[in-house]
């Protein structure tokens, strides 16, 4: 019954997307439903297009030259690729965070009454930043320090910043674009443990070329791999290989490649 | 036997000329900064030496005067005036001019084609904006009917200004870094938001160096101002004064050191000295503001 309900729950789905950047196509032909309140890993090896995949769900793909989509991105019943909709609305509702932490040259404050502040929020900001910084399990190092610069955290501390950042301006979906690449094992298991927290109240659509993690956190899973093109001139265009749930791609995958992929033959 | 050939070996060929190279480019670099060294020291030699409350009070006195040449007020003030309009037409198109072509152009044909103009304005000798400038607007009388003019050499230091300012505001905002700017777009901030909040502020230290050393720069040219600011024996005394001729101090040093009068030499040795100290002194404000900002950002 419940299995039921969240299949119809689906936030945002692909419909016969194809992304290019000038005439070289990266991905092709993906269809795919994203479930709300579930984490998502997005997993494959290097250049099938994952990231440009997930970068295309808030439409931080319009920030580089030539990058062209094709088919629809549909969100909460809505084409976020239609010639109406304003791409800063679409990044407010679909928040990222991104593999290299990036937080602002401000305070650990400001890092994250920024992004709240230009969405209008009105409300008690100490509050807001005290919440964010809980629910992304970082209040407790750094409660006395929020007047110093994020500069001033480990690398660890900083992608949480970057989380609680997010967590800010209230977000239906968090993307995740290999949040811990950059990050020791600790830190990762840090902010792993805050993915699951955020499940509560997020959708969570992560990136990740670490197998374990996309094994540890997520719910679904979503395999992509390349394939040279047709005209075989060498270049390799990525297409979804496979989507379900977590378990079933890693324990009984239905592709051959995937089960490859997971077992570590190449990639 | 073996072990012997660690040691250093002062006659070996290699070492000998290793020395030799190293001596010969310290000379070089020596002679490199030597005219800076000599002129700097000159002119504080033979500049520092005129300085008292006269000069920076009285009007020049006409050539002819054996016992006093007066001072330099009317230059200085007209310097300040000229540099300061040159500065409020060249900073706001040029940051405007940059921020388009880091931020908002995306590499297309127009903004190669700015850059490029961009590069050649840059080269394009001082005289000829001077040239370019009286020929638009001095002769043409086309400001309220008055030819030579304070505002006329003002447009023509901004046209020596606006590449430098462009160029320093670009070359500022591309080297922040991508992450930040997607890290704003990231929650929603708009383009808008991003370059006003987070990356002007981020190459706030090296445009501002940058715009700085370009109205220095621009306060010591001569050429451009002979066409178009003229010079002025008379006190600025008003916002009306815009619209005549105005002095400045490298148009002074011009006409003064040409003068066959001892007197008036002197005047000019002191107006030298007057420009390269505030020059100097622009650089080092640079420098600090570049210091006070970076220990900002790192809060």
């Amino acid at each position: 019954m419940i299995k039921n309900k969240k299949q119809k729950n689906k936030i945002i789905s692909l419909d016969n997307v194809s992304i290019s950047y000038g005439s070289f196509e990266v991905v092709k032909n993906i269809f795919c439903d994203f479930k709300k309140g579930c984490i998502t890993s997005l997993i494959g090896p290097s250049g099938c297009g994952k990231s440009t995949v997930l970068r295309s769900l808030n439409r931080m793909n319009d920030l580089i030259p030539n990058c062209s989509l094709k088919g629809t991105v549909m969100f909460d019943g809505i084409n976020i690729y239609d010639k109406k909709i304003d791409p800063v609305e679409v990044r407010r509702r679909i928040g990222m965070v991104f593999q290299q932490p990036n937080p602002f040259p401000k305070s650990i404050y400001e890092n994250i009454a920024f992004g709240a502040r230009i969405n209008g929020y009105v409300g008690n900001m100490d509050e807001l930043v005290e919440n964010s910084l809980i629910k992304a399990a970082l209040w407790d190092e750094c409660k006395d320090k929020l007047g110093d610069s994020g500069y001033s955290l480990s690398g660890g501390q900083q992608q949480r910043l970057c989380i609680a950042r997010t967590i800010a301006i209230e977000p239906q979906v968090i993307l995740m674009d290999e949040p811990c690449s950059a990050l020791d094992p600790i830190s990762t298991l840090k902010i792993e443990e805050t993915m699951h927290e955020l499940k509560k109240n997020f959708t969570i659509i992560i990136v990740t070329h670490n197998m374990q993690q996309a094994l540890r956190v997520s719910d679904m899973t979503a395999f992509f791999n390349a394939v040279e093109y047709e005209d075989g001139d060498g270049g390799k265009v990525g297409y979804l290989a496979e989507y379900g749930s977590t378990s079933k791609i890693f324990n009984s995958p239905k592709e051959k490649t995937t089960q490859e992929y997971i077992s570590g033959k190449f990639g | 036997m073996q072990n012997h050939n660690l040691f250093y070996q002062n006659k070996s060929s290699r070492n000998i000329t290793d020395i030799f190279l190293t001596s010969i480019s310290f000379l070089f670099a020596l002679f490199a900064i030597l005219p800076l060294i000599l002129v700097v020291s000159y002119i504080l030699f033979k500049g520092g030496s005129q300085i008292s409350l006269d000069l920076f009070t009285l009007e020049p006195n006409p050539p002819g005067d054996e016992f006093s040449a007066g001072g330099i007020n009317p230059a200085l003030v007209g310097t300040l005036i000229i540099t300061s309009i040159a500065s409020l037409i060249a900073i706001p198109i040029g940051m405007g001019g940059g921020i388009y072509l880091a931020e908002y152009s995306k590499g297309g044909l127009f903004a190669r084609f700015i850059r490029f103009g961009v590069n050649v304005l840059a080269g394009v000798p001082s005289i000829i904006a001077g040239v370019f400038i009286y020929a638009l607007i001095v002769s043409t009388k086309i400001i309220f009917g008055s030819t030579y003019s304070g505002l006329a050499g003002g447009i023509a230091l901004s046209i020596l200004m606006l590449p430098s300012v462009i160029k320093t505001t670009d070359e500022g905002l591309k080297l922040v870094p991508n992450e930040l700017r997607q890290a704003s777009l990231g929650i929603g901030a708009s383009m808008y938001t991003t370059i006003l909040r987070i990356t002007l502020p981020a190459a706030f230290r090296s445009i501002a160096t940058g715009v700085v050393l370009g109205i220095a720069r621009a306060a010591g040219e001569t050429a451009p101002l002979i066409f178009t600011a003229l010079f002025s024996y008379y006190y600025v005394s008003g916002f009306e004064d815009l619209f005549y001729e105005m002095g400045s101090l490298s148009v002074l040093i011009y006409n003064f050191a040409l003068e066959p009068y001892d007197v008036q030499n002197k005047l000019a040795w002191a107006a030298s000295f007057i420009l390269v100290l505030s020059i100097l002194f622009v650089n080092i404000f640079a420098r600090i503001l570049a210091n006070i900002t970076t220990k900002e950002k790192r809060i």
